[in-house]
């Protein structure tokens, strides 16, 4: 299995010189398993990246959303694949108790906000996804919920070799003591002895002590994380927009220099990873 | 054990900070926690006590109705929250781990997840005067 990153960055864009190592795109990353089955995780700005990739589309692409937040649907309205009449785009996203995954898109993808109307992208298939293990195309992926704001899932994912797991939105240290329990702790099972964890790596500790329960995590709580849940390898994402290439350097020197029991992967912008 | 789900995470997480009574069970009716508001009135310290099944549960801790009689399942707010998926409230007698019996309103919640995941129970109880 090999997956890209195609967009690290969080909660908003940040193109420019000062980003150019860990990239200024939202989230997106996509994985190719041996069968050439295309898995896209998230659909950030760096969705559009895959444009030419994917040109000619495969008939069919599957794409995993973890929530709706806009830094991992904007690049929707610009993936190429979603117009085609002859593509069949498959949204996996969470499930609401009160409105369709469809419907909650469209909130975004309809003027004023967007001048593209979701039925103007006729590609497009919904999916509203809940707890459990789901066939998608050649992957097994198990999604649950993580602590966010608002529903939102985590996934793990297999294509029988290896298995990697995805919560680049996720603050399992949220309220008392952590680390804590196995069993008390979100994402854990989701992670728990994964070849690949890409993890949400925001803020450092002390800006996390001003932004309790925005859903975020703090670099030490994510590496306290991908070693709790036993790891092999981390992977950094959704990057703090206010972390240019230099904080964030000096940031992994930091934690590679601590002597951690996982492999960590500086999660820069197109870096293409060998599961 | 399993990782439980994210909803009874953060009810265990805002339990562990107010103030207010708050006991946790699982769809099962096991036992998951109470917190330390709750120790006050029963008498036992959540980490003395332990996670325990439902059936450990009618063991340890003895309740009946207001007046003395057997309280049957049905009338239990807890088992009411669990079985019906509703609320349901309650004043009951309980005996405490110093073998006293003490008054108490009980007023048991369901928690129902999006899709209908029925998750648990929680219950919140407090002394009652009356």
């Amino acid at each position: 299995m090999r997956l890209t990153l195609h967009g690290t960055r969080g909660s908003m864009g940040r193109a420019g010189p000062e980003t150019m190592e860990f990239g200024g795109d939202t989230s997106c990353v996509d994985l190719v398993n041996e069968d050439g089955a295309i898995l896209v995780l998230d659909a950030g700005s760096g969705l559009s990246r895959l444009n030419q990739a994917l040109d000619p589309s495969p008939p069919r692409i599957d794409v995993l959303l973890t929530h709706l937040h806009l830094d991992h649907l904007q690049g929707l309205g610009f993936f190429r694949p979603a117009f085609s009449e002859d593509v069949e785009v498959h949204l996996w996203g969470p499930a609401s108790s009160t409105m369709t995954l469809s419907d909650r898109l469209s909130r975004y993808l309809s003027p004023p906000l967007f001048p593209v109307r979701i039925r103007d992208l006729p590609a497009l298939r919904f999916h509203d996804l809940r707890p459990g293990t789901y066939q998608v195309g050649n992957y097994e992926v198990t999604a649950d919920l993580v602590c966010h704001p608002g529903p939102t899932l985590g996934f793990r994912i297999t294509d029988g070799s290896k298995t990697i797991s995805y919560l680049p939105d996720h603050e399992p240290a949220l309220g008392e003591d952590f680390p804590r329990a196995n069993e008390w702790t979100s994402g854990f099972d989701l992670s728990q002895e994964v070849d690949l964890l890409i993890h949400d790596f925001q803020y450092t500790a002390g800006e996390y002590q001003e932004r309790i329960g925005w859903g975020h995590s703090s670099i030490p709580q994510t590496l306290q994380f991908a070693t709790q849940v036993e790891a092999r390898r981390l992977v950094s994402f959704h990057h703090d927009p206010d972390h240019n290439d230099s904080t964030l350097g000096r940031i992994h020197d930091e934690a590679l220099g601590s002597g951690l029991p996982f492999e960590l992967i500086p999660g820069t912008g197109g870096l293409t990873i060998d599961v | 054990m399993a990782q439980h789900p994210i909803e009874m995470i953060l009810l265990k997480q805002w339990a562990s900070l107010i103030a207010v009574p708050v006991w946790i069970t699982d769809a099962d009716g096991r036992l998951v926690y109470y917190n330390e508001p709750t120790e006050e009135i029963i008498g036992v310290r959540f980490e003395d006590a332990g996670e325990m099944s439902a059936d450990q549960l009618a063991e340890v801790f003895v309740i009946c109705d207001i007046d003395g009689s057997p309280l049957a399942d049905d009338d239990r707010p807890l088992m009411i929250a669990l079985t019906k998926q509703m609320s349901a409230h309650r004043r009951i007698r309980f005996l405490r781990a110093d073998k006293q019996w003490r008054e108490i309103a009980v007023t048991a919640i369901p928690i129902i997840g999006e899709g209908n995941r029925h998750l648990g129970a929680m219950v919140t109880m407090w002394e009652d005067s009356e």
